[in-house]
């Protein structure tokens, strides 16, 4: 059997030095990801499904575009409307980067290489992803533009009806891990057995498929990705709450939105496909000299990041695939359709607990 | 101060992190880009147009009952969340007391249904 306690670090460090070290990792954690994903999914695989090549000039296969993109971005002049709510409009971007920002801080990526282990770490991840909506709303108010206050009254209006799908399908996943620790989480999907066979652990994706799908598309819509864009509409709205941004700040949405959509990803993978583990069978026959944990913290990362590609691969794949929802088909696809079918997956789940 | 709050000081810490990062990219930018605005370039983007009124024109707020009914299962959520954990623990019992809590909002939904109010008009 496997030891999952956590393992003694041998060296001490003071809690300045850890800190300092874990908000390095954050900004790589938010940053390395989202430039791995647009690159290889926003440029190339959306070119690929087009037929066409996409970036070829900066570096090889178009590789440095990301870093072009960067630099054409920091010439542009920041434009900030006459009529403007001038401190709003400069403090919206700020908004949206804290609710990234604070999502990747629960999320565990091996044994002891988490940033915060919070007892209620699913619960404080849902809070935060809410954060976004503030800045979104800050963004379309103070722009004072027209387009810019439909886009950001759209994006609330879907943000708050897709929050509850995404809630409720987390709450399937705790009825059955038992826990809101993410740690916990990770570690009831390894030690799971499936009817008594545990080669594989129990990946709630197998039990949970309801919640998981149910999860998917509320991401997909939390995030305002095709098919769920209407609050950035651009064949009617311009470019929505962004429409009066340019340069830098621009950037600072994109960024935000592409961050958030990996570290959902994560958060998926983390509930769903078993997190940071490898399959029982397969960590049996690797660490047999019982040096599983430590091995752990370094693999668990990159299996973190398989896993988030696997998934971020869905969310693009959807996104160039689907025609835009009308504003009313969203709502009530949210309402009539996601809110009832999570509510009775709860009941079912629980029925199963309690029977089982 | 306690381990916990040690570890909640971490939210305070990637929260400042997030601002940090913001600013350095934008303070970055502001070496390297022009400033020249003029009337016509800080102008709300209207398609092209001169922009008609103020840019805060009266638009309608249809989700007033959406956020009524947001509220209600957002709050029925904090009571589920602490329930899930210790489903195994209370059993039959708890099971119960939730489907009939969780029947009980279903029914607010229904009513709401019934209404017409979660039509987008």
């Amino acid at each position: 059997m496997l030891s999952l306690t956590t393992s003694t670090v041998a060296a001490e460090f003071a809690y300045w030095q850890t800190s300092g070290f874990k908000l390095l990792m954050a900004f790589v954690a938010v940053l390395i990801p989202a430039g791995t994903t647009v690159y290889l999914y926003l440029f190339k695989m959306v070119s690929f499904m087009q037929s066409r090549l996409g970036p070829m000039e900066a570096g090889p296969y178009g590789s440095l575009q990301l870093l072009a993109e960067l630099g054409k971005n920091a010439q542009k002049e920041d434009i900030v409307p006459a009529r403007a709510d001038v401190l709003v409009f400069k403090l919206a971007p700020y908004v949206v980067l804290l609710s990234t920002f604070l999502l990747v801080l629960v999320v565990p990526w091996g044994p002891d290489a988490v940033f915060a282990d919070f007892d209620t770490g699913i619960f404080f991840a849902l809070a935060v992803s809410s954060v976004s909506v503030i800045g979104i709303l800050m963004a379309g108010w103070a722009s004072a533009s027209k387009y810019s206050l439909l886009g950001g009254l759209r994006a609330a209006g879907q943000l708050i009806a897709y929050e509850l799908p995404l809630v409720l399908a987390v709450v399937g996943v705790v009825i059955q891990a038992g826990t809101l620790n993410m740690q916990g989480i990770v570690a009831a999907q390894i030690e799971g057995e499936i009817f008594g066979w545990g080669a594989i652990g129990n990946p709630f994706i197998l039990t949970q498929i309801v919640g998981f799908l149910i999860f998917m598309v509320a991401v997909q819509a939390e995030l305002t990705q095709v098919p769920f864009d209407m609050p950035i509409a651009e064949s009617e709205l311009v470019s929505g709450y962004m429409t009066e941004y340019s340069g830098f700040r621009f950037l600072m949405f994109f960024i935000g939105e592409f961050a958030t959509a990996n570290i959902f990803a994560f958060l998926a993978a983390v509930l769903f496909l078993g997190g940071w583990g490898v399959p029982p069978f397969v960590a049996d026959a690797l660490f047999a000299d019982g040096n599983y944990s430590q091995w752990m913290n370094v693999i668990g990362p990159l299996v973190m990041a398989t896993k988030m590609l696997a998934l971020t691969f869905i969310i693009y794949w959807v996104r160039f695939t689907y025609p835009r929802f009308r504003e009313d088909q969203l709502q009530t696809f949210a309402w009539k359709y996601l809110i009832p079918i999570s509510l009775v997956n709860i009941a079912v789940t629980g029925f199963l607990k309690v029977v089982l | 101060m306690s381990d916990f709050l040690r570890e909640f000081l971490l939210v305070l810490l990637f929260g400042l992190l997030a601002f940090g990062v913001v600013g350095l990219f934008i303070g970055i930018a502001s070496i390297l880009r022009p400033d020249r605005p003029t009337t016509g370039k800080v102008e709300n983007y209207e398609s092209g147009v001169d922009p008609v009124g103020t840019g805060w024109s009266q638009s309608q707020i249809r989700y007033y009952i959406f956020a009524l009914l947001f509220v209600m299962f957002d709050v029925e959520a904090v009571f589920i969340f602490p329930w899930a954990t210790r489903l195994e623990a209370y059993g039959w019992f708890g099971l119960v007391e939730m489907t009939i809590f969780i029947f009980i909002l279903a029914l607010g939904l229904a009513y709401a249904w019934r209404k017409g109010v979660l039509r987008w008009v």
